[in-house]
């Protein structure tokens, strides 16, 4: 029986009249990656927030790894990491300060050890002495994703990691992600808009809209339910449908 | 509580000063001794004129090192948290397995850092150009410097609160609110020389306490533990108060959502 690393039960999140997940009940399988998706203001943020304890749910509950959310946060969270370009690491510091802070944070042994295994894998080596303002956009996304497996996590929320990314460095972190998952057995929560991306990637999909899950399966199955020739068109369905 | 996690949060923060922020170290230094000179030359000038017996250069230059102690443990405390706020640094930092106290364990730290170094150059400066030698106070001025600080890490967590639900529309806060306090913290003159209707109010002010009390030891009277007690009190009091409002406020922000947008 597959184990569950994240699971929600009746998850709620109301800003005032405007509810932003409704009942949301989340089956997030380890060593998996899953994608989250859904168009623009569908809830995805929110539960991912949610997931990392930054919003608190009107209603429901959450667990991870098992245990009950955020009762056991600081557990936890010592075992996730979380990658977003829409959140940027100190831009006065250099790389390596970065990379250093968040290693202690997470309470790293051996931090430069890590680091320099890391910074190998994703090559950004020559980055290290750099101060962050000066990186480009897909600079930034691999030291990004260099910050996000400094504590081998086991659970990791990935926000768009390759939004702004030309195809080529985009292929090529997605290629890194899939190799370095593959070898840590990583399970990974994933939001997307970029659909061939989700298919390359995800072992599993879940479509939300209007904070409820509308469709879950395989990218292969959820295009054969739909007769559409690709997720793109599936997306497009979902994101149109009306309650 | 973990120190390697209050040791990250420290070192991210000096990180800053290696050699690439001359601000940063004016910030620590500049004001500090622009402020030392001025009051420091103006004793020295009404000492010359001779209007009373009083030693102004120590009364005045006891009050302004004294002073720059709370000013300064708030604004870098302030400013600390604000450079996480500037940085967007809050999600990345806050989905770690830090804890508040541990964040404000290290803004603590730091603070004591800072004050450190701020005071030795007050020390220096005002001992070599004006003789005023701020250690005739003895032991008496451990137990003042720690409830000044204290003092000053509470009206940081306050102004910090605030700036977390506010934004960076209320950073304003954290340069200015210090300064309301000042005038009625009998910090250069006696409680007695303020309105009668507002003394009641400035003895509800745990450095009012200080002040007065550090005036009377420099001329020769013995420590006044009445005043170290209640100045103590009320700091306990003040600080509890302000770390309960700051975890309020964060809870508040983590249930409207504005985590994230605080740093917008």
């Amino acid at each position: 029986m597959p184990i569950n690393v994240i699971e929600t039960r009746g998850l709620v999140k109301d800003f005032g009249d405007f509810r932003a997940v409704d009942h949301l009940d989340l089956n997030i399988e380890e060593g998996k990656i899953t994608g989250l998706l859904g168009p623009n203001g569908a809830g995805k943020t929110t539960t991912i927030q949610m997931l990392l304890d930054i919003i608190t749910p009107t209603e429901g509950t959450i667990k991870i790894f098992g245990k009950e959310f955020p009762r056991f946060k600081e557990q936890a969270l010592a075992k996730m990491n979380f990658s977003s370009p829409y959140v940027s690491l100190p831009t006065n510091l250099t790389v390596i300060e970065n990379l250093l802070t968040f290693a202690r944070l997470y309470s790293v042994p051996n931090p430069k050890k890590k680091i320099a295994e890391l910074a190998d894998f994703f090559e950004i080596q020559h980055l290290l002495p750099r101060i962050t303002m000066s990186l480009s956009t897909g600079q930034l996304t691999r030291v990004n994703l260099t910050k996000a497996f400094i504590n081998d996590p086991k659970l990791l929320l990935l926000d768009e990691a390759t939004a702004s990314l030309d195809p080529d460095i985009a292929d090529k972190t997605r290629k890194a992600l899939k190799k370095i998952q593959s070898e840590r057995g990583v399970s990974i929560l994933y939001t997307s808009h970029n659909m061939v991306e989700i298919e390359e990637l995800c072992d599993y999909v879940i479509f939300i809209n209007k904070g409820k899950i509308r469709e879950e399966g395989t990218a292969k199955e959820l295009v054969e339910k739909f007769g559409h020739k690709d997720l793109n068109d599936v997306f497009i369905t979902i994101a149109r449908e009306e309650d | 509580m973990s120190f390697i996690r209050i040791y990250a949060i420290i070192m991210r923060h000096l990180y800053l000063y290696k050699g690439r922020s001359l601000p940063r170290f004016l910030d620590i230094l500049f004001w500090p001794v622009v402020t030392i000179l001025t009051w420091g030359f103006l004793s020295l000038y009404l000492n010359d004129i001779n209007l009373s017996n009083l030693n102004f250069v120590s009364i005045i230059l006891g009050a302004v090192i004294f002073w720059e102690i709370t000013q300064r443990t708030q604004q870098s405390i302030s400013i600390y948290f604000l450079e996480d706020v500037w940085e967007k640094n809050f999600l990345n930092i806050f989905v770690t397995p830090l804890t508040l106290a541990e964040f404000f364990s290290a803004s603590f730290i730091l603070g004591v850092i800072k004050i450190i170094i701020t005071c030795a150059v007050l020390f220096v400066i005002s001992f070599f150009l004006y003789h005023f030698n701020l250690f005739m106070l003895g032991f008496t001025l451990i137990p003042y410097v720690a409830n000044l600080f204290l003092f000053g890490v509470s009206v940081a967590l306050f102004i910090n609160a605030i700036i977390l639900r506010f934004g960076t529309s209320a950073q304003v806060l954290a340069f200015g609110v210090i300064f309301i306090i000042q005038p009625i913290s009998a910090v250069y003159y006696p409680v007695s020389a303020l309105p009668l209707w507002i003394q009641p109010v400035s003895s509800i002010i745990p450095v009012t306490h200080v002040f007065e009390a550090m005036r009377e030891t420099m001329q020769g009277v013995p420590f006044n533990i009445q005043s170290f007690l209640i100045a103590t009190f009320l700091n306990i009091a003040y600080l509890l108060v302000a770390w309960l409002f700051f975890k309020h406020m964060f809870a508040s922000v983590k249930k409207k959502g504005l985590l994230l947008k605080v740093q917008n």
